[in-house]
């Protein structure tokens, strides 16, 4: 990265603030997440200036602007950027930096800060941002010097959106921002102390190849990697190849289409049963651009010991932290499955499928067909969620919040296409499906965005309807509300002896909140209802609020739970 | 598998929020760090970090990854002991009359090879360099005499095999 501009180009005389306008600009981005406030004040007076290149989105709340910048991310591949200001604007993006580093999503922050010669003295609104982001940025600069403001924005875009991506802050003066600089701009392809991506060892993929060729059970688990790595189509002929049936992790959803032979479900704690059980009965794990997460895996000790383990992973630190790998094959999904192709030899394990299949079966008659086609009275989330499948033919984006109905989501949603599963995986944020969704929608306007959000979790973030209404963005929203916070209320029934401590909900009337933003608004009781109104949600040009009330004791299963060994995965 | 000392050595760009950034890695794991010195190194802008904790094998393997992860960090290695020539410096800031008062004194410093750095009318300062277990046993024989002050820096160590920074920088 140059530090200085070079001699031959002419620079402009502009202020920093216009600087930062200039570089998102140079960056590519046209949309902007973010919340005005006094330090931040120069940066959006040019913004006012450069609307017509540049959209900014007013969200209600920097958590919902940072949220939607992350939903955006998900959906296009593209770098997602939020602006706060200092102090409160600052750490009210926190909950959204450590979501984006956790599942690695690709994000630009700018925050105000107060001038450079207040910092230290505790002023109005002044706060260490660097040192509170620190540990949940991938990258982070504050910068003092409206000079340096042109290589700190290209350098930000180059880390966030290279090898494994995460988010990166960067915290502006406002002295910054006011005073002027010889602008030009360069954009960074390159920081010495960073390699983002390590080149894949040939000998690594012929050492992988031979073991998955000579393998009898071997079995795939693939994560966000392959979507990060667009590496799908790689993934997809791998497996054709290969014959290996094939699981994912919540993030790696939609990689692989729903209906695809090879795909047998998700692995982990609410992930299908014949891949639980059978993760410790296969003799090579494949493990492709996932972190082997404790909800992944359950308990260590007893995970997948039977088996030689195989781990295509981007990013050196991930190998053997949780599971030790037999090969390692360091590099970019894409690359290292497209080398390891031609190694691999033609398979069907007809067989070993036979094993997924009947604990499908089982899985089918004690789980899926009561969610699918139930014969109780009360409304289960599934059928919800199935419902959605028909009337978008499984094209929409699915966005989910986080508790039952994101593990109901997960498991009952279709998909045919990547980049269409955005939820919080990692930190498990609840309140981000609604602001995400507004960002999914901005990052793929052509498409369907459905967001299915708890009664609980929608009421963390519900004033971006606010959003919703000012932009409207036409997202579809679905409260599956059960009265409770109904995750927490099954671990204690089933861990607590039914003492649902803190966990019922008085609710308000969703439907007249929806409307006071002049959302459509319907409420379904009752299973005869629940087709035409999806129908008429997914008819709608508009954004459009659906309230389904779900049976309220109702689990979800199967179920690892913690510290269990994965093979331990009950039915109910 | 056992604790054991281990010597982390991490070589940076000068960045004021890398010390956070890799204080923030042991604290997230629970794991004190015993000794700390940061200093240039033998390149030019490169600055090396001297970090001593106790931890097992395996975990100073993943720290040292998730060091290496940080951005401004050029390369991180661990070293046990043996591996390692090291030493910390110890300073004792001691009153002028033991010296003419207290005559053994001056044998003890003698004795231990410590060097007295300055002297004037109210104290001296005596500096001894070395292992953990020297500048504690000075400390043991002049404690009776009265410690003024007591200082020891973090240890610094330099490895026996080649740390191959200037090489890798090229190939970054």
């Amino acid at each position: 990265m140059k530090n200085s501009p070079s001699k031959n180009t002419p620079t402009t005389r502009i202020t920093g603030a216009e600087a930062v306008v200039k570089a998102l600009l140079e960056e590519g981005v046209t949309l902007a997440y973010g919340y005005p406030g006094g330090a931040i004040m120069p940066i959006y007076d040019e913004l006012f200036k450069y609307q017509d290149q540049l959209h900014h989105v007013l969200t209600r709340h920097e958590q919902g602007a940072i949220h939607a910048a992350q939903g955006f991310a998900r959906v296009s591949g593209k770098v997602g950027v939020c602006l706060a200001t200092s102090g409160p604007g600052a750490t009210n993006l926190v909950t959204g930096i450590a979501d984006a580093q956790i599942d690695s999503t690709p994000l630009v922050c700018i925050t105000g800060q107060v001038a450079s010669h207040l910092l230290g003295t505790d002023a109005f609104q002044e706060t260490d941002v660097i040192s509170i982001s620190a540990p949940v940025t991938k990258w982070n600069i504050q910068v003092t010097k409206a000079q340096e403001i042109p290589d700190a924005i290209a350098k930000a875009f180059y880390i966030a959106a290279s090898g494994r991506p995460g988010p990166v802050l960067i915290d502006i003066t406002k002295d910054a921002q006011m005073d002027l600089l010889d602008y030009r701009y360069e954009k960074c392809v390159a920081v010495r102390s960073y390699k983002p991506i390590p080149e894949v060892s040939e000998a690594s993929v012929k050492e992988a190849a031979a073991l998955i060729n000579a393998a009898k059970k071997p079995f795939v688990v693939f994560g966000q990697g392959v979507i990060l790595g667009r590496a799908e189509a790689a993934l997809k002929a791998f497996v054709e190849k290969s014959g290996i049936p094939s699981a994912w992790t919540v993030l790696g959803l939609s990689a692989l289409p729903t209906d695809h032979p090879l795909n047998v479900g998700m692995v982990g704690m609410h992930g299908h049963y014949g891949p639980n059980k059978l993760t410790n009965e296969c003799d090579v794990l494949i493990a492709i651009g996932m972190r082997f997460d404790d909800r992944v895996t359950g308990n260590l000790k007893t995970y997948a010991k039977q088996a030689k383990v195989v781990h295509f992973e981007i990013d050196p630190a991930e190998v053997d932290k949780n599971v030790k790998s037999d090969v390692a094959v360091l590099g970019d999904a894409k690359d290292a499955l497209e080398r390891i192709l031609p190694y691999l030899q033609k398979k069907n394990h007809d067989a070993w499928h036979n094993a997924f299949k009947k604990y499908h079966k089982e899985e089918l008659k004690a789980v899926i067909d009561p969610q699918l086609k139930p014969t109780k009275e009360g409304l289960t989330m599934g059928e919800v969620i199935n419902q959605v499948n028909r009337e978008t033919h499984g094209n929409a984006v699915v966005v989910s919040d986080v508790g039952q109905h994101q593990m109901f989501a997960v498991r009952y949603a279709n998909f045919t296409r990547s980049r269409s599963n955005v939820t919080s995986g990692g930190l498990g944020t609840m309140g981000f499906a609604l602001p995400a969704a507004i960002g999914a929608k901005m990052g793929a306007p052509d498409r369907e965005v459905v967001a299915f959000i708890g009664d609980g979790g929608y009421q963390m973030t519900c004033q971006e309807l606010g959003t919703i209404l000012q932009t409207g963005v036409a997202v579809k929203i679905v409260v599956l509300n059960n009265e409770f916070l109904g995750m927490v209320r099954q671990w204690q029934q089933l861990f607590f002896d039914k003492r649902y401590a803190s966990t019922t909900m008085i609710n308000p009337d969703f439907i007249k909140l929806a409307e006071a933003y002049d959302i459509r608004a319907k409420r379904v009781s009752n299973r005869k209802d629940l087709a035409g109104a999806v129908k008429e949600m997914i008819a709608s040009k508009e954004s459009y609020f659906l309230e389904v009330m779900i049976e309220k004791e109702d689990n979800v299963f199967p179920m690892v739970p913690t510290g269990a060994c994965v093979s331990e995965v009950r039915l109910s | 598998m056992e604790k054991q000392v281990f010597t982390i050595s991490v070589y940076t760009e000068n960045n004021p929020g890398l010390l956070n950034r890799i204080a923030t890695i042991f604290l997230k794991r629970h794991i004190n760090i015993e000794s700390l010195n940061v200093s240039r190194s033998e390149i030019e802008n490169v600055h090396r970090f001297t970090i001593v904790a106790k931890m097992t094998e395996v975990s100073v393997k993943k720290l040292v990854g998730q060091i290496e992860k940080q951005i401004e960090v050029i390369k991180a290695y661990y070293h046990t002991d043996d591996e390692i020539v090291f030493h910390e410096t110890a300073l004792f800031k001691m009153a002028s009359k033991l010296l003419f008062e207290q005559r053994e004194i001056q044998n003890v410093i003698k004795n231990s090879s410590a060097n007295i750095v300055t002297v004037n009318p109210d104290f001296f300062v005596i500096e001894k360099t070395g292992r953990r277990k020297d500048t504690e046993v000075l400390y043991e024989q002049l404690a009776p005499f009265g410690i003024m002050q007591f200082v020891r820096s973090g240890r610094i160590s330099i490895s026996k095999s080649e740390m191959k920074i200037s090489e890798k920088l090229k190939n970054l």
